[in-house]
């Protein structure tokens, strides 16, 4: 476990660079133990490639990336069983059913009941219902809902989150949220999540790093950032900082 | 003990650091098992190509036999030879599918961060490869007994061998072709089907190596498949097991398996520095 004074993720100077296209510029940030962070930024803000970066399937084209205070690049294998992974840009394979793609990941990430495991997150996540179904065969909602159940297989420490409630209903991603909310109350687990959704952002985040253009343009939380630019709500910082008001803004 | 700590579910700490895990590679086959048991084209399919080679070239054999002399000499020789070289095709492009299954269903992001490692990674791939070469090979082997009266396995424990030798060649190709998809994607899917049939007319399949012209004939000698199918036929025609020609097509295959995993693995990476392992999908 990291001492009290060391993050659970730490990023320092991290760039990276495909061919002329820089995605993420020099960026600084450090995630506390048992916090929620979120990523906000438009689209090609660098949110997806900060979080490859911090799971080890992408290598940064210059800085570091600590988790746990192991490097990312040399020994990512050392903790990538208490790490879990969620976005809508991956898929488990459809022709699998959900029990049969719960196991298999079960093994992966070396959980010694598999079976009991997957019925305790089936009841949870009230999925037991569609176990037998094929994976491809289900609808987003169904689908957000297995895929996180695949990311609380091994009740991870980090979990990284990449737009968890991208395209489901406001039902069924508010029912989301609150269990989000849920598992890091019972947990302590560390999160962070890229979102485009505000609302969201501000529910379940203590801190926020504000993206634009592969840069982190300000940091904190949500009501504090609502305060310093004087605004009503996260989204209208949001658009702020998108339609570079910021600087205006700050001042 | 704290709510954490009573639900945290145990994990297994033996192997998590290692970089091959029984376990991973064991939950990577039981993936692919689920694949094909609840596909039945897929399993269809594991038998279908080595059966169907093995109808049309052991008809053409029989015909041969009551028409050519040294065929009388060597029966068998050509339904061996369809039989191995299936073992040898079968093996790569079971490699390239259990491969292509995990892109083609955008998995590929799932699997790596999760605790898999791409050593276990591609130990699965050319087990499952195994397996579905055995499988088909089997099959299409039990069929020629009633069909042709021809037993494969009359060439006892050769024949263990023969398998072996293409077995490992083929899995250094279907892991070239994998290292190939990483890098450029699916548009290189096609050379999963084409690239063994490359080597085939070099191999000496279905003749001696003597037949090819003089020049073709280093490049034949550099391919441990042509050793096999020599063997073969010195096993069918003089009853002989040749361990010089064996030796230098295991030789050969350790060579090939190390370029073919080197490339696999520098792929890998390769797809890490340009972000291909998230992109990877239909």
């Amino acid at each position: 476990m990291p001492s009290p004074v060391t993050p659970v993720i730490a990023a320092r100077g991290l760039t990276k660079r495909f061919e002329r296209i820089v995605a993420v510029e020099s960026i600084e940030f450090a995630v506390a133990e048992g916090t929620t962070v979120a990523l906000l930024g438009g689209n090609g803000a660098g949110k997806t490639t900060t979080i490859s970066m911090v799971l080890g399937l992408l290598v940064p084209s210059a800085g570091s990336i600590s988790v746990f205070g192991t490097d990312m690049m040399r020994e990512r294998q050392r903790v990538l069983p208490r790490m879990n992974f969620s976005s809508p840009y991956v898929d488990l394979p459809h022709r699998l059913t959900v029990l049969q793609n719960l196991i298999v990941y079960g093994h992966l990430y070396g959980v010694v009941d598999v079976k009991a495991r997957v019925a305790e997150l089936a009841a949870d996540l009230a999925i037991a219902d569609i176990l037998d179904r094929q994976t491809g065969n289900l609808s987003a909602g169904q689908k957000t809902r297995v895929a996180l159940a695949k990311a609380l297989l091994n009740e991870p420490d980090l979990l990284l989150l990449d737009e968890p409630t991208a395209s489901l209903d406001p039902d069924t991603a508010d029912w989301v949220r609150g269990y989000l909310e849920e598992f890091r109350r019972r947990t302590g687990a560390t999160i962070l999540l890229a979102s485009h959704n505000m609302s969201e952002v501000e529910r379940l985040c203590d801190d926020v790093l504000m993206m634009r253009q592969g840069r982190i343009v300000d940091t904190g939380a949500p009501a504090a950032l609502i305060a310093r630019y004087g605004r009503r709500n996260l989204e209208e910082v949001f658009l702020d900082i998108a339609r570079r008001r910021d600087d205006e803004a700050a001042q | 003990m704290s709510v954490v700590a009573e639900r945290r579910p145990r994990l297994r700490r033996r192997h998590l650091n290692e970089r091959l895990s029984l376990r991973r590679i064991g939950a990577m086959c039981l993936r692919h098992g689920y694949t094909i048991a609840a596909s039945w084209p897929r399993m269809f399919d594991v038998i279908y190509w080595p059966t169907v080679q093995l109808l049309l070239w052991g008809f053409t054999t029989q015909f041969f036999l009551t028409h050519s002399s040294w065929l009388v000499n060597a029966a068998g020789a050509l339904i061996a030879g369809v039989l191995l070289w299936d073992v040898l095709f079968r093996s790569q492009l079971n490699v390239s599918i259990s491969f292509f299954e995990e892109v083609w269903s955008r998995n590929l992001g799932n699997l790596f961060v999760s605790p898999l490692s791409v050593y276990d990674f591609a130990a699965e791939l050319m087990l499952m490869g195994a397996a579905r070469s055995l499988v088909g090979m089997l099959v299409a082997a039990l069929l020629a007994i009633p069909l042709y009266h021809y037993s494969i396995f009359d060439m006892g424990w050769a024949l263990v061998a023969f398998f072996g030798a293409l077995l490992i060649f083929g899995w250094a190709i279907g892991l070239a072709i994998c290292a190939l998809i990483y890098r450029w994607g699916q548009g290189a899917e096609s050379m999963a089907w084409g690239a063994a049939f490359a080597i085939a007319p070099i191999s000496g399949v279905y003749y001696p190596v003597a037949t090819l012209p003089a020049w073709l004939q280093p490049v034949a000698w550099a391919l441990p498949s042509s050793y096999v199918f020599e063997g073969m036929r010195a096993a069918l025609i003089d009853g002989s097991f040749r361990a010089d020609l064996m030796a230098w097509a295991l030789l050969l295959d350790l060579v090939y398996l190390a370029l073919g995993a080197a490339l696999f693995f520098a792929a890998f990476e390769d797809a890490r520095r340009r972000g291909k392992l998230l992109q990877q999908g239909e």
